[in-house]
């Protein structure tokens, strides 16, 4: 009898091809929105951890202020120096100490200008980044110690200020500030949420403290830990240091963050889930509004072959065979609308992670569970209208033309 | 189903139907008695609101009598429900109308393949049966033309095939010869002779045209919702 049903509606969609069609649009941008979202979202969310663990899991990030949340910081108390060095001192099982400062400056060669981020930082930077020179040199010891106006430039900074010139011993201004380029970076690519790592120029602490910000503080401390050597444990002390540091009571809470690469990757990732639920969230709205059209669309069917059904149910249809027939036309309407949509959200998904630069993390998960949604949007949806069709008088319905 | 042989085809004994209530109700049939006997050609003739077609729509199991009782094969039909009504027209009744009811842009073949559709039959049987059926009614080589495609005459004739692709027991046909000239009246006229005379179909037709009930062996006359003439003809055999 299923078969028979389905054999009908395939008849039936196939007598109104255009209308059909557009009934099934809404589930099918529905279906696909969906399958796209988290198919993208997956995706970035791969990239994102994938990226963090080309930084290394044995980076630590020591931040300033209390932990509130994914991404949210309090009232911070910033570090100084001597916070690092004391972190150099103390800590074991460290391989190397940097501490970071930036600032978002408009850096001027000749005629071309660019807006980057400065940062301020020690020779030890370019081992905790993993960065390395690929032509000039790195600071010397002198030029540290003294704030000179020295800078290493990032590969996007030197195309767009230098374009094919060597930058070697040129001069770049950052606001008041002019210096000169002693060395170039390797260039690294891409980042997490498509920012771009090269797009950088480095400075001695000391120089960005001194001539740019005005202030001794210290934004971030970046940790490498030794190979081989326990994360948490190096994590661990470091806080407790710093509690020390800070006079922190025992019941207070930690004014200051030490994140490892794991909680990093939580807190990015989170953030890029919850993106990803909530357009997934919206996607899934226009389902529900695909759903009303194919109830719209088949109340307008059921009116509209009233005198079909009629036919039917003199021929000696039974109520429950016009139920089924129309209900599994809703419900083959609208799965074929889900599987129309897959073949378009796969078709998406792979555009457009080549045009995101993320890479296509294939879901089955959330492909099954589309096709079942939409195939239930088509159930119950589908079922009142049905049940309007079985519960017509074949004699009434015989005479309406 | 239990064994419906061996009872008298269709009995009606004092059947009354009234349409609304209070003020407004409207009685159509007053105590109809009436017994057809399988093979029967039955002409019903009668005015407009004389009651044949509510008699018609007892006779097709789509309505029920307010009183008295309709036995199909010594079935009390009142009884049954809506379902099983339903079942009673699926295997034993074929209905023809005036307006011929075909379903639209759906070939003549799958529109003769419907009921058996409902009957669970395969599809290769399904096809082989529709196609005989096209065929009994001189419609060989038209079967792949939507009802839109084809004649009034066509149409009816799609409508018979469909009516007796199931080799039911009677045809119930309500005027099935009013939106067709003479010319096409006389061949579907032919048709159901032809069917009740080789098949042995019993036939039930309502009708205006006293030409047309010529055809018959039997011509019914209602009146004010009761029988006021029962002749026996000669028919045309």
């Amino acid at each position: 009898m299923l078969g028979n049903s389905i054999l009908l509606a395939f008849r039936e969609i196939r007598r109104n091809v255009l209308r059909s069609f557009l009934t099934i649009l809404g589930i099918v941008i529905g279906v696909a929105a969906v399958i796209i979202m988290v198919t993208i979202g997956g995706g970035a969310t791969v990239q994102v951890s994938q990226q963090i663990s080309n930084l290394g899991s044995n980076l630590l990030m020591v931040t300033p202020g209390k932990r509130l949340g994914p991404g949210q910081t309090s009232e911070t108390v910033p570090f100084k120096m001597s916070d690092v060095d004391a972190i150099t001192r103390d800590v074991s099982s460290i391989a190397a100490v940097a501490p970071v400062s930036s600032r978002s400056l408009q850096a001027v060669a000749g005629n071309s200008n660019w807006s980057t981020t400065v940062t301020g930082t020690e020779n030890s930077y370019f081992k905790v980044t993993k960065r390395s020179i690929r032509s000039g040199r790195t600071f010397s010891e002198s030029e540290l110690r003294s704030g000179s106006a020295v800078c290493i430039l990032g590969d996007t900074v030197r195309r767009k200020l230098f374009g094919n010139q060597d930058p070697l011993g040129e001069k770049i201004r950052l606001e008041k500030l002019s210096c000169k380029v002693i060395g170039l970076m390797e260039p690294k690519g891409q980042s997490t949420m498509g920012t771009d790592q090269d797009d950088l120029v480095v400075i001695p602490l000391r120089t960005l403290q001194r001539r740019v910000t005005g202030s001794t503080n210290i934004g971030l401390i970046q940790v490498s830990v030794r190979d081989g050597a326990s994360t948490e444990k190096v994590q661990m002390e470091i806080g407790q240091l710093m509690r020390e540091r800070r006079h922190l009571a025992p019941e207070e809470d930690d004014n200051f963050n030490v994140m490892d690469m794991k909680e990093i990757t939580k807190m990015l990732t989170g953030t890029t889930q919850l993106l990803t639920a909530l357009l997934s969230a919206v996607a899934a709205v226009s389902l529900l509004v695909g759903g009303i059209g194919i109830m719209n669309i088949m109340l307008v069917s059921v009116t509209e072959r009233t005198h079909e059904i009629g036919i039917r149910l003199a021929i000696g249809a039974l109520e429950r065979e016009v139920l089924m027939q129309f209900l599994v036309e809703a419900v083959v309407l609208s799965s074929f609308g889900g599987l129309l949509g897959i073949v378009l959200a796969l078709a998406g998904s792979v555009w457009l992670s080549g045009l995101l630069r993320v890479p296509f993390v294939f879901n089955a998960g959330i492909v099954m569970i589309a096709f079942l949604f939409s195939a239930a949007v088509g159930v119950i949806f589908g079922y009142f209208p049905a049940l309007k069709a079985a519960r017509l008088d074949p004699i009434v319905a015989l005479r309406h033309e | 189903m239990k064994d419906l042989s061996g009872q008298p085809l269709i009995v009606l004994k004092g059947v009354t139907k009234i349409f609304g209530e209070g003020q407004a109700a409207v009685e159509a049939l007053r105590g109809v008695d009436l017994r057809i006997d399988t093979g029967e050609f039955v002409a019903v003739m009668g005015p407009s609101g004389s009651g044949k077609s509510t008699c018609m729509n007892i006779l097709g199991c789509l309505d029920t009598p307010t009183a008295g009782s309709f036995l199909f094969k010594g079935v009390d039909v009142g009884q049954l429900s809506r379902n099983s009504r339903a079942l009673l027209r699926r295997h034993y009744q074929g209905f023809v109308f005036q307006g011929f009811n075909l379903l639209n842009r759906t070939s003549a073949l799958e529109n003769v393949e419907l009921p058996l559709i409902y009957r669970g039959i395969s599809a290769a049987q399904r096809k082989e049966r529709a196609l005989r059926a096209l065929e009994t009614v001189g419609l060989k080589g038209w079967e792949r033309l939507t009802p839109g495609e084809l004649s009034g005459g066509m149409q009816q004739r799609v409508a018979i095939a469909r009516a007796i692709v199931t080799g039911p027991t009677v045809l119930l046909a309500d005027e099935p010869t009013g939106n067709l000239d003479t010319a096409r009246s006389r061949e579907i006229m032919d048709l159901l002779t032809l069917l009740n005379r080789d098949s042995g179909i019993t036939i039930i037709m309502v009708t205006h045209e006293p030409d047309m009930a010529t055809y018959a062996k039997r011509i019914i006359h209602f009146l004010d919702g009761t029988v006021a003439l029962d002749e026996k003809t000669g028919g045309k055999n």
